[in-house]
């Protein structure tokens, strides 16, 4: 082919138009190639959109209806035949506080003995004249907990005796999905929670208007309850969550940012350095649920910290949070302009006044972002709790953070596991849009923070 | 590579000395076939405008030289030539151009065919992440001009002759290409131009990262394969333009200020901003 | 309510402290009228730290020792037979103390020397607590003085304080590297522990995993076999590996290729959303969603797929995985040179070529370092598997039947009062070491060619 070159204007011609027609003969098959190179890539990129759209309407579809719940409004006569309850002692003179709360608790025993179910009865009977609808039946369409609201009322307010008055109990679990629809109505009766004659009190009832949908705000309010699953609320999981992630905030964040500081900006070059580093980047990629074996182990076993309490929880999501915080902080402190840090040691600073007054600043919204999403991330972690215990059952809320607790995310893990599919399914749903919306409403506070920071800039 | 870019750029540390360099340099007669034609070309990216109307003819087996203070548009300008233009979001190209009489901006005309016709030297020495063998068999390869693995080595080792490198590179030819010297790749990148047999050649200040020795090399190989192309050479040395060049046209604020015969324009500037550039009160 | 007003007490003497360094360093100033080596807040932060620094180690000290004293002192007045029983009647003695010290009052007689501790406890409170206080006090005014007496011209305040601010980074950056000693001692004590009971080779290599239930302090009655749960565990890494990755380098190539900027800016941030939501999310939504779909779209079919199967569990695992491969290859992707690209185009090639042949050789070893930082993470996820994947340890090679991996063994060992005496809980430490052992040897190779491909390219 070398004499063809050598051979002059004409040849090289022939040879050109040769190539040309080389290269069109290939056009198609390599236009057809490049459009199914692009639509894969566009339905790579429209599947992983689509699976964000159906998980996410999946969630909040079937979480939604949770957070309504079918309420009976109706009016209890306090009778006093049945609350025969003398007056509630009080702290005598020369008696200790302890004798006084004896007194007081078995007073309380007595109060919660009286036969409030018959009030409850009687309440619903009323709307249900002439049926002969038996005592079980009727009670099963009311939340357990109803007495106790009932009790309640009568110890804050014992000048209610012997009235009646309007009230809304929270109708039980088994009529909620009965009304909702979440249990298949045409199943046949050994197959159903409730009787038939719950049941079609249940639907008059709801035809009637006493028997009626209303937003459940005791799902924010209440703690996790065993015998009355309508009733049970996330608060203590709440403030569980909310403990822990204090605690990472308290420990984590000024850790994390001080250590970054130290690597980014202080520490020589040299094997420890570089040892810490390393150490850091693995740390975090190392699997959450050792860490969770790690709190076991060390902040359960050897310093004996209580088990199921946020203080060992949110210690072991602290050390987890650790790696993501540093990171994000050592790579917003690395963005800083060389030209900043000369000048400010131009004008006579010393290096760590040089750090903390001119560089660090800078960094603010970087480090608040890289803060918060690490607290994000705590949040919503869920494998090494359940090793230090935080996925026992808890009914109170924790006032401190010593105190046995669960967690929003372990919630979820707990109530998936309940018996009650039909009423549990859709408010585990629910409590992951509240765990979502929190997390969400953290990561919009993050950008919210920043898109601040920046303007003032 | 970064250590040769340190040396920089041969420096012009005599602008006065241009009658010696041009003595190099013939201009060409007046019946050459001219090979590109721009008519009122305007080029936009956004709302800026980068080239204002600009009408030029570039003759066959040549080189046509660009020069120009930075942000003239002399390189805006090359890249229309083979769209690479069409790459930049937001860039749009008005006018005509046409290569042997062909319309290169007709909606029908495929990108793919004419950057097959029309090769590019870059800035910066950019071969591939492959052998020096595969960076050569690149192009012939997804163009199907090779189908044997002999037609392939035939062609490399032709693209790599023209290119002067193939004493070179002959017995490392499986070795990356990346390990080669910054003036080795970047004659790499010529020999991988040429490989897909080109018509014209276009370079956009390809010596502006090598040092004055490989500069040379790469100089000469310029005048040398423009026995067989058409080549436009974009360059911010003057000497450059002046060493290697038939044509000179001088860019300024993204119009054309004057186009002609090298030695015309080095010697007897017809325009006073020519002039002023030459002679280093501009740019 | 106490720690609030202790925490208060603390800041108004350091902001005490600080002004009088402050004020006195300017005195020194004014009164030499040569130049002070240090600003005085240098000197007011001096001197600050020489006051609260004392009053904080008193009140460490306080809170470590305290009651551990102040309970020694106490016992020493109760009768010896009751301090000899021990155990839960002296505990109850204690509390009934307590009670009465505090004023609450018992139920039932009070024995003399009940009182007589209860008011020795009081006593001994108080005594302790103001010895705390004076203590406090005199080392923290001695610490003031002293600080302050110091300050001249030549003190190189700054420096110290700088040298103090050094010393907490440092301690700061120790916490990390404390916390991999931490799991690695752990985890490596109590496998020791674990493989007294049974031989390293039957739990490495063993086909049969079946621990029984916890006895407590009974021997190893089960059998330990890791091999069951590892190859679970492979295998529905393996399975998410190919969900996740075509889709997530698809995704990656066609969002830095190929959209448009207003498509990469909704699609981009929108698919990292799937990163950020919880894992039990996504067990549950596997669980109650993705599983009965596949079991009847299968039943469907004419073939079957258990709900709670390894496929399960790793189509969802890979759907949680889509991002971080997506994210990690499109910055990967972008670093390659656009010189590179432009060489390609500028020789022909179309955009699909260019991205085949030229972009992605050069971004293999990022993409590849990426890939392998998601089988970490594929391998240590716990909550997906715990859920949707049936927790059925038996080795078997079927994806649609139930499997278990290391992570939920690690759980189900330990749920509940472990009980770190018996093999079946001490079995989880040595799962878990496994696990960080394996993800470990990942993590150091992806990362250090994922280090090595940025700086190719820096």
């Amino acid at each position: 082919m070398a004499e063809i070159d050598k051979s002059g204007q004409s040849a090289m011609i022939d040879q050109a138009d040769e190539r040309r027609h080389i290269i069109r003969q290939g056009l198609g098959r390599r236009r057809r190639n490049e459009a199914i190179f692009r639509s894969l890539g566009l339905a790579a990129a429209l599947s992983a959109f689509g699976f964000v759209v159906v998980l996410f309407g999946n969630i909040v579809a079937s979480g939604l209806p949770a957070f309504w719940q079918v309420n009976i409004e109706t009016e209890v006569t306090f009778d006093p035949e049945v609350v025969n309850i003398e007056e509630r002692p009080v702290l005598q003179p020369g008696q200790s506080v302890a004798e006084y709360r004896r007194e007081d608790l078995a007073w309380q025993r007595r109060v919660s003995l009286a036969n409030w179910n018959a009030l409850i009865e009687a309440a619903i009977r009323q709307h249900a004249p002439d049926s002969d609808v038996d005592t079980r039946s009727i009670l099963s369409i009311v939340d357990p907990n109803a007495r106790f609201v009932l009790r309640d009322m009568v110890i804050e307010n014992p000048g209610i005796v012997g009235e009646t008055v309007p009230i809304r109990l929270l109708g039980s679990a088994n009529a909620d999905n009965w009304i909702k629809g979440t249990i298949d109505r045409s199943l046949p009766d050994h197959r159903q929670q409730l009787s038939p004659e719950a049941r079609a009190l249940a639907d008059a009832l709801h035809e009637e208007g006493v028997m009626r949908m209303r937003f459940a705000s005791h799902l924010f309010t209440n703690v996790d309850s065993r015998v009355a699953p309508a009733s049970a609320g996330l608060a203590g999981a709440f403030m569980g969550s909310l403990y822990m992630m204090l605690i990472v905030i308290v420990l984590a964040v000024p850790i994390g940012v001080a250590s970054a500081i130290y690597l980014e900006e202080f520490a020589p070059q040299n094997r420890l350095t570089d040892l810490i580093e390393v150490n850091i980047n693995n740390l975090a990629a190392v699997p959450s649920i050792v860490f969770g074996l790690l709190g076991a182990a060390v902040f359960i076993n050897v310093f004996g910290l209580p088990l199921s309490a946020p203080l060992a929880g949110g210690l072991v999501l602290t050390l987890m949070t650790l790696p993501t915080i540093i990171i994000a902080t050592r790579s917003s402190l690395r963005a800083v302009p060389p030209s900043l840090r000369q000048a400010a040691l131009g004008l006579g600073a010393s290096h760590t006044q040089m750090v903390f007054h001119h560089v660090l600043p800078v960094t603010y919204p970087g480090i608040l972002t890289a803060s918060i999403l690490g607290v994000a991330q705590a949040l919503g972690e869920t494998a090494p709790l359940l090793l230090i215990g935080m996925n026992a059952f808890v009914a109170n809320i924790p006032t401190s953070p010593l105190d046995q607790s669960t967690a929003l995310p372990v919630q979820i893990f707990l109530w998936q596991g309940n018996e009650n599919r039909n009423f549990f399914e859709p408010r585990t749903f629910a409590t992951i849009i509240v765990l979502l919306g929190l997390m969400l409403s953290l990561n919009a506070l993050a950008i919210y923070l920043r898109s601040r920071f920046e303007k003032r800039k | 590579m970064s250590r040769r870019a340190l040396a920089g750029p041969p420096q012009n540390t005599n602008r006065f000395a241009m009658h010696d360099v041009l003595s190099r340099t013939k201009p060409i007669s007046a019946d050459t076939r001219i090979r590109i034609t721009a008519r009122d070309v305007n080029v936009f990216y956004g709302a800026t405008q980068a080239i204002r109307t600009i009408s030029m003819d570039i003759p066959d087996c040549a080189v046509t030289a660009f020069i120009g203070p930075s942000g003239c548009g002399k390189s805006t300008f090359l890249r229309c030539f083979n769209r690479m233009n069409d790459t930049i979001e937001g860039a749009r190209v008005e006018g005509r151009i046409e290569i042997d009489g062909e319309d290169i901006y007709t909606p029908d005309l495929d990108v793919v065919e004419l950057r097959a016709r029309i090769g590019m030297v870059f800035q910066k020495p950019n071969p591939f992440p492959k052998s020096i063998f595969d960076n050569v068999a690149y192009g012939p390869r997804i163009h199907g001009l090779v189908r044997t693995r002999g037609e392939t080595e035939e062609v490399v080792e032709r693209s790599l002759q023209r290119a002067g490198l193939w004493k070179e590179v002959k017995d490392r030819l499986h070795e990356p290409g990346t390990g080669l010297s910054g003036g080795q790749q970047q004659r790499l990148c010529i020999a991988r131009a040429i490989a897909v047999g080109p018509e014209v050649i276009l370079m956009d200040e390809p010596c502006s990262a090598l040092d004055p020795i490989a500069t040379a090399v790469i100089e000469e190989l310029i005048d040398e394969l423009r026995t067989n192309y058409t080549i436009v050479l974009v360059t911010h040395s003057m000497q450059q333009a002046a060493r290697v060049s038939q044509k000179t046209a001088f860019f300024h604020l993204g119009k054309l200020i004057e186009y002609g015969d090298t030695e015309q324009v080095f010697t007897r500037p017809a325009e006073r901003q020519t002039e002023d550039y030459i002679s280093g009160k501009i740019g | 309510m106490s720690s609030f007003i202790l925490a208060t007490i603390l800041l108004i003497v350091m902001a005490l402290a600080y002004q009088m360094g402050l004020s006195r360093s300017r005195q020194v100033a004014a009164a030499s009228g040569g130049r002070m080596h240090s600003r005085p807040q240098y000197h007011g932060a001096l001197v600050a730290l020489w006051t609260v620094v004392p009053l904080l180690l008193v009140l460490v000290l306080w809170l470590l020792l305290g009651d551990m004293v102040t309970r020694w002192l106490v016992v020493a007045t109760l009768p010896p037979d009751l301090v000899e029983r021990g155990g839960a009647p002296l505990s109850e003695a204690m509390q009934r103390i307590e009670a009465i010290a505090s004023g609450v009052g018992v139920i039932g007689e009070v024995e003399p020397y009940e009182r007589a501790a209860a008011e020795r406890l009081q006593q001994v409170r108080l005594y302790l607590r103001a010895a705390a206080i004076i203590l406090a006090t005199v080392l923290a005014a001695g610490g003031l003085i002293h600080a302050r007496r110091r300050i001249t011209t030549r003190t190189r305040a700054r420096n110290e304080v700088e040298l103090v601010i050094r010393g907490l980074l440092i301690f700061c950056s120790i916490v990390a590297i404390l916390t991999t000693i931490g799991i690695v001692v752990s985890l490596v004590f109590e496998t020791i522990r674990f493989f007294s009971f049974v031989h390293p080779l039957d739990f490495f290599f063993g086909t049969v995993w079946n621990p029984r239930y916890a006895v407590t302090g009974d021997a190893a009655t089960g059998s330990y076999g890791m091999l069951p749960l590892l190859w679970g565990t492979v295998m529905i890494a393996g399975i998410a590996m190919l969900v996740a990755i075509p889709i997530g380098l698809m995704t990656a190539i066609y969002l830095s290729q190929y959209a448009p900027a207003r498509v990469r800016s909704v699609v981009k941030p929108v698919v990292e959303v799937l990163a950020g939501i919880p894992t039990i999310v996504y067990g549950f939504f596997a669980l109650v969603t993705v599983g009965p779909f596949l079991s009847s779209t299968a039943r469907m079919l004419g073939f079957s797929i258990n709900t709670t199967s390894a496929l399960t569990a790793g189509l969802v695992m890979g759907v949680m995985i889509i991002p971080f491969i997506s994210s990690l290859s499109d910055d990967i992707i972008r670093q390659v040179p656009a010189a590179m690209r432009d060489g390609s185009y500028g020789l022909g090639a179309t955009k699909s070529e260019t991205i085949r042949k030229v972009i992605l050789p050069a971004a293999l070893p990022g993409i590849v370092g990426a890939i392998l930082l998601a089988v970490s993470r594929a391998i240590g996820e716990t909550m997906i598997v715990l859920l949707a994947a049936g927790n059925s340890p038996v080795l078997r090679f079927d994806p649609t039947e139930p499997t278990s991996t290391i992570t939920v063994t690690i759980v189900a060992q330990m749920f509940g009062d472990s009980d770190f005496a018996a093999p079946q809980s001490l079995v989880a430490f040595a799962l878990g070491l496994t696990l960080f052992v394996i993800t470990l040897c990942l993590n150091i190779v992806a990362l250090y060619i994922v280090r090595r491909y940025r700086e190719q390219y820096e």
